[in-house]
């Protein structure tokens, strides 16, 4: 009996099941007006914005120190009266270092809290999982972080360098020293890969060789066999684009093996000013760095900025490129928001076009078909003290180009 | 039985040796259906009314894990394989699966967006385009790991690797996964995945309606899993599988080979995580080798411990809970989330060696035996409730 009974309840499970599944159908891909924008809560007299970095797992060293950025722009800007007489709420989430993650907190920091713009993000692979959410929900992404290019997302805007603005750069530095070898070194993702893409393509163009290629996968700290084709590979230059620990294996690796700034020189354009603290300067005497920005940048807005971060933080955190541009791109949300006269996401990316703003890396300007922002290249020495010191700029702030397509030998490249 | 459940389980059917079951059980069975129903019930009826969008899509990416956590439960709890890589399988499913919704999203000859950027290559390689169709991709979701697995288990069992050589290598598989998927990134996506997709089916997935749909299709494919999963353990072959856990010699003096019955639950779990992948992917939107290596691997089992792996239901509640906890402790306290989620696991551990489920036999218990001493004062019994189970040396 109770067996037919069980039967009896499985089958109309079932059958309800089939049917609640049914009835729920959507709209096609085809019809063309999907996507709904969700806009941000700015009723009360106080605006939310979200700060997604994170702040757990391998990324959080360099991630929190671009929140605390964030957040030190965000007391400024409040204390100066807020963005449309408006106060800014952060709401902070942890994206744990996990790409799937960072995509599951953009959602909820646009859909349940109806925040007005999101900063943050670090890897390409992290930006990459939250675009379409951007996108899907029309809001405000400001990624931070120099990156690997190929890319221009409607709802992001790019306050790091593209490649143009910094790996380009480096690589005309190289050759104007003369330098007609390079042996590139890089940890396994998608911004060393793509990085030596574009400094292959540069070398074939420029007369220059590649002498090697090697990946090492993220965290690696396995540098000897490497160090050992780098030295036998004889190359006028190494290029690094290695990522956080490995690092700190690399270079000691490659002191050791009797390699320094004068015989062989390694552009690094992922160490900064926290990285060189965590290396150690007696690996790194001498070797070169390609950013936007450094601590030691002159001007008057540099000196504020460092002064007000040492007040906050404590006088032994440095200032870093990345921790520059999530600084600027919160005052950069607040002069375009400013411009617009709103809150509301089109509104304020039609106004974002042409924004200038005295950052501590100088003179930046949005620009507005791209997103990205127009930034000086300044390539670096480290310094005995740790710190970082100008060797040579671009003179003047690079127009963008994500898409390398003002470049004739980056043709094929996207 | 799971035949209702739609096309995307209907390979799902492992050649399960189910006998008819004893009249004895008959009992048991209508409790089963009415438990069954009340978690339909719960899944279709009360969730949907309760949780906004947002927490649904949630839900929806822990009922995959929880699918997951099924297999785990059979190939651990019931079989004593410690399997550390179930990852693999789960990425298999969820690369099968968003290989084709990347192709149906770029249309017919074209080249999925991130192979134009990344990979510079003029045309699709050969091992992509069966994927096109998806008569090949829906099947492969679940059956290309259940290959993997036949495959990899065959080998491993019948040279009578077991206990943490098998766990290690399970999890070595993980990792070598990842680096195959991250090094090959102009047909992979390297450490990107495969993101940003658009449509399921010619169904929008940023309408929330569909979204809808997709959950309900995830909460009855694991409808569908766990009724399985009953009818194995409750079959001759279940009695044979956890006979193996607990005397695997035994078995063999009995006249069996315990290497076909731990490949044929291997195979089943794997099936089961390749679904669970494939779920996935329309449900988050995204596949990644950050999802399967060793880490998201490691959790999986930790939902399934933390529930209690030798029950039915121990481990997808267990996952349930762990992902749920996960995310409300990271919104809370995004700050300090890691050390309350290890305080928990702890906890879990040192005071509930059985998991969640043993809450349950814990009540029965002490409405049977008044006069027990407390739990604090008691000399914990053999883990696991009734039956023994083998955990490898760590």
């Amino acid at each position: 009996m109770s067996l037919f009974r069980g039967r009896r309840i499985l089958a109309g499970t079932m059958a309800f099941v089939v049917a609640a599944a049914l009835a729920a159908c959507g709209s096609k891909t085809s019809d063309s007006t999907s996507g709904t924008g969700v806009s941000a809560d700015v009723s009360g007299d106080t605006v939310k914005v979200g700060l997604l970095n994170s702040l757990s797992g391998t990324m959080a060293i360099s991630e929190v120190t671009v929140r605390d950025s964030i957040m030190l722009a965000v007391e400024e800007i409040n204390a100066a009266g807020g963005v449309l007489g408006k106060k800014i709420v952060p709401v902070g989430e942890d994206g744990a270092s996990d790409w799937p993650t960072f995509a599951e907190k953009a959602e909820k920091l646009i859909s349940e809290d109806r925040v007005a713009a999101v900063f943050g993000c670090w890897t390409s692979a992290s930006r990459k999982a939250v675009k379409p959410v951007f996108e899907k929900n029309k809001a405000l992404l400001f990624y931070p972080v120099q990156y690997e290019g190929l890319e221009q997302s409607p709802y992001i805007f790019y306050t790091g360098a593209t490649t143009n603005q910094q790996i380009v750069p480096g690589l005309d530095y190289l050759k104007a020293q003369g330098k007609k070898s390079v042996y590139l070194v890089g940890s396994d993702y998608v911004f060393p890969r793509t990085a030596n893409k574009i400094i292959k393509a540069y070398a074939k163009a420029n007369g220059m060789t590649v002498l090697g290629e090697d990946y090492a996968p993220l965290g690696s700290t396995e540098f000897g066999t490497i160090v050992n084709k780098v030295k036998s590979a004889k190359a006028d230059a190494v290029f690094n684009t290695l990522n956080g620990d490995s690092n700190v294996a690399f270079f000691k690796e490659y002191t050791s093996a009797g390699l320094n700034a004068t015989s062989m020189p390694v552009v690094s354009v992922s160490i900064a000013e926290e990285e060189v603290k965590g290396i150690g300067t007696q690996y790194l005497k001498d070797q070169l760095t390609a950013w936007n920005y450094y601590q030691t940048t002159p001007g008057g807005a540099n000196a504020k900025f460092v002064a007000a971060y040492k007040a906050k933080y404590g006088a032994d955190k440095p200032t870093s490129d990345p921790m520059e541009a999530a600084y600027v791109a919160v005052y950069l949300w607040k002069e375009m928001v400013t411009k617009a006269g709103s809150f509301d996401v089109e509104k304020v990316r039609a106004a974002a076009g042409g924004i200038t703003y005295e950052a501590p890396e100088g003179l930046v300007t949005v620009d507005g078909p791209t997103q990205h922002i127009a930034k000086t290249a300044r390539i670096g020495k480290v310094g005995a003290d740790g710190l970082i010191t100008e060797v040579w700029n671009s003179g003047q702030p690079i127009k963008p180009d994500p898409y390398l397509k003002s470049y004739p030998w980056a043709t094929g490249l996207s | 039985m799971t035949t209702v459940t739609g096309p995307a389980t209907a390979a799902d059917e492992p050649a399960a040796p189910a006998p008819p079951p004893p009249a004895r059980r008959a009992g048991g069975r209508a409790r089963a259906a009415l438990g069954f129903a009340a978690g339909a019930a719960l899944l279709f009826g009360a969730a949907p009314l309760v949780l906004s969008d947002f927490r649904l899509a949630l839900l929806a990416k822990y009922l995959c894990v929880a699918m997951v956590a099924v297999g785990i439960g059979i190939a651990w709890g019931r079989g004593g394989m410690l399997t550390l890589g179930q990852g693999v399988f789960f990425g298999l499913g969820g690369y099968a699966m968003a290989m084709h919704l990347k192709l149906a999203d770029a249309g017919p000859g074209a080249l999925p967006d991130f192979m134009q950027l990344y990979g510079q290559l003029d045309e699709l390689p050969w091992w992509w385009r069966p994927f096109a169709s998806p008569w090949f991709a829906l099947p492969a979701t679940v059956l290309l790991p259940m290959v993997v697995a036949f495959g990899l288990g065959s080998l491993v069992f019948r040279r009578r690797v077991r206990g943490a050589y098998f766990a290690i290598l399970s999890q070595a598989l993980a990792a070598a996964m990842v680096i195959l998927l991250v090094g090959q990134q102009g047909t992979t996506g390297g450490t990107n995945g495969l993101t940003d997709i658009q449509g399921f089916f010619g169904y929008d997935l940023d309408d929330p309606v569909n979204q809808r749909t997709v959950y309900f299709l995830i909460a009855a494919a694991l409808l569908g899993l766990l009724a399985l999963a009953r009818q194995l353990i409750h079959s001759r072959y279940g009695e044979l599988l956890v006979a193996v856990r607990d005397g695997e010699e035994r078995v063999r003096f009995l006249g069996y080979d315990p290497a076909t019955v731990k490949v044929v639950a291997y195979v089943v779990a794997a099936g089961m995580a390749g679904l669970a992948g494939a779920l996935f992917v329309p449900a988050v939107g995204i596949i990644s080798p950050a999802l399967i290596g060793i880490v998201p691997s490691i959790e999986f089992v930790i939902g399934v411990a933390v529930g209690g792996r030798a029950t039915l239901l121990g481990p997808v509640l267990g996952a349930v809970a762990v992902a749920w906890a996960r995310t409300a402790l990271s919104e809370r306290f995004p700050g300090t989330w890691t050390y309350l989620q290890g305080l928990l696991f702890v906890l879990v551990v040192a005071f509930l060696p059985g998991g969640l489920a043993s809450l349950w036999a814990l009540r029965r218990t002490r409405r049977a035996t008044p006069d027990r001493p407390p739990w604090w004062r008691r000399v914990p019994p053999a883990r696991g409730g009734r039956t023994r189970t083998e955990v490898p040396a760590a």
